[in-house]
């Protein structure tokens, strides 16, 4: 099989735009049962009460801000080491949905730190780090977008993303390096300190917002080569034809 | 600076070798003579820098005990704000008007005259705002030794602001937006520089060892000058394509 037949925009862009709609069938699917067992099957925190719910779009979201970050990273490092235009595109297309991500994560965090610490917002750790997280998205999104040659600005922003990943293990682990007011990470790989509930219905979100990502991601990348392409042959096919 | 090559037809051709420090060397006196024939820059960025600072007693209020709780902290963002705006001057002018494409054609190898570059930059820029850091820490009323701590930070800290600007302005060069993008890009970056900066004076304040802080500065100082000279040539490269 040749691996670099849907690198092609044309190709990418039929098989993105088949895709896309499974993508989204998958989230809703895996997001239903997630917000099911979190809100029915999952049981009162002891400590915190019900307020602990928020955990459910808390925690998967900050999850997805940095895993989104790493991926585009690799998209823009795979974009400049073999010049591909469909990568930088991917990197493009994944940002948006990544700031989203980042931006629930700070929202949906700050309305849980009111009633389990009294303060929406502390300058702590890991919030100022995701706060950067956040900053460093705008900036990709601004830089890949302040040039007039999008291939310039493709690979501008594709340096920076790859630059900006210092930031993730500093996110990762700052509450463990520092030990303030954010409590630490509840779920490891090597086993796990909840009630098996909530953690199926916190990974039910995690993959349903993966999934939600990888077709925004998908349906956002087909806008992207439709908009350089639009002087292409297929494309003036395309839109004769609709 | 010349060597011999054997060409395609068997002669042998004498042709300019470059060297990283030869290049290191020629760029660095090049910025720093320019710095000093050019004084108003440098000039400025430290008029701003005093200005900024003193405009913070007036807007918080003049309490000692404020002030000294303060001042470590609003010297390191005043410095990160001043190193920030000298930061356009680094390549913006040789982009302009073509020398910096003469220069990646020399046969100097990019990353000893970037380096040069940058080290000149931070000689006209970051240093004179390290020196001037005790005087205005004494307006604020720090201790002697957290002074003492505060410039050793500001010394180990500055030179990182350095490095990342320059990737970052070299980035945003010809770039829409010119100065907003480049804070947009360069302040997020400063942060952690800015937490452990901070961090060491306060600490000493508190009656801590400042020793953790600085240790990480200097290694994030190693870090970044071994890591980003490859980034700011890369970043020169794709606006020079």
């Amino acid at each position: 099989m040749n691996w670099f037949y849907f690198a092609s925009p044309p190709t990418f862009y039929r098989l993105a735009g088949w895709l896309a709609p499974w993508f989204f069938v998958v989230a809703a699917v895996l997001g239903a049962a997630g917000v099911y067992i979190g809100l029915v099957e999952a049981p009162t925190d002891a400590q915190q009460g019900e307020v602990y719910r928020v955990i459910f779009i808390h925690v998967p979201a900050a999850w997805m801000s940095m895993f989104l970050y790493f991926v585009m990273a690799c998209y823009g490092g795979v974009s400049l080491t073999f010049n591909t235009r469909l990568a930088a595109m991917m990197a493009r297309a994944i940002a948006p949905t990544g700031a989203m991500f980042t931006f629930v994560a700070l929202w949906t965090g700050s309305f849980w730190g009111r009633p389990t610490w009294g303060t929406y917002w502390v300058w702590d750790a890991r919030l100022t780090s995701e706060l950067v997280l956040l900053f460093l998205y705008f900036g990709f999104m601004a830089l890949a977008s302040a040039f007039e040659d999008p291939r310039r600005g493709d690979r501008a922003s594709a340096l920076l993303a790859l630059i900006g990943l210092v930031n993730l293990p500093i996110i990762y682990f700052s509450v463990l390096w520092w030990n303030t007011l954010h409590q630490g990470s509840s779920v490891s790989f090597k086993g796990t300190s909840m009630h098996v509930a909530m953690l199926t219905g916190m990974l039910l979100m995690a993959f349903s917002f993966w999934m939600y990502s990888i077709g925004t991601a998908l349906v956002r990348v087909r806008a992207v080569i439709l908009e350089r392409e639009r002087r292409s042959h297929w494309v003036r096919a395309l839109a004769a034809r609709t | 600076m010349s060597g011999l090559v054997r060409t395609a037809d068997g002669r042998l051709s004498e042709v300019a070798q470059g060297s990283f420090g030869g290049g290191f060397a020629w760029a660095f006196s090049r910025d720093f003579k320019l710095a000093w024939r050019h004084p108003g820059e440098t000039m400025l960025v430290i008029a701003f820098f005093a200005l900024v600072a003193s405009l913070f007693p007036l807007g918080v209020g003049a309490e000692p005990q404020l002030l000294v709780r303060i001042g470590p902290g609003v010297i390191w963002v005043c410095a990160l704000l001043a190193a920030f705006l000298s930061l356009p001057g680094m390549f913006a002018s040789d982009y302009a008007d073509g020398s910096l494409e003469q220069m990646v054609l020399s046969p100097h190898p990019m990353a000893g005259w970037t380096l040069g570059k940058i080290a000149a930059h931070w000689t006209a820029s970051g240093l004179p705002l390290t020196a001037l850091s005790p005087l205005l820490a004494l307006q604020y009323g720090l201790e002697t030794d957290t002074l003492a701590v505060l410039a050793a930070a500001l010394a180990l800290g500055t030179p990182i602001l350095s490095l990342l600007g320059a990737a970052c302005t070299a980035l945003a060069l010809g770039a829409r937006g010119g100065g907003m993008l480049l804070a947009l890009l360069a302040l997020p970056l400063f942060v952690p520089v800015l937490i452990f900066g901070a961090g060491a004076a306060e600490a000493q304040a508190s009656g801590l060892s400042p020793s953790p802080h600085l240790s990480l500065l200097g290694a994030g100082l190693i870090v970044a000058a071994i890591a980003l000279p490859p980034a700011v040539c890369a970043a020169i490269r794709i606006a020079l394509d």
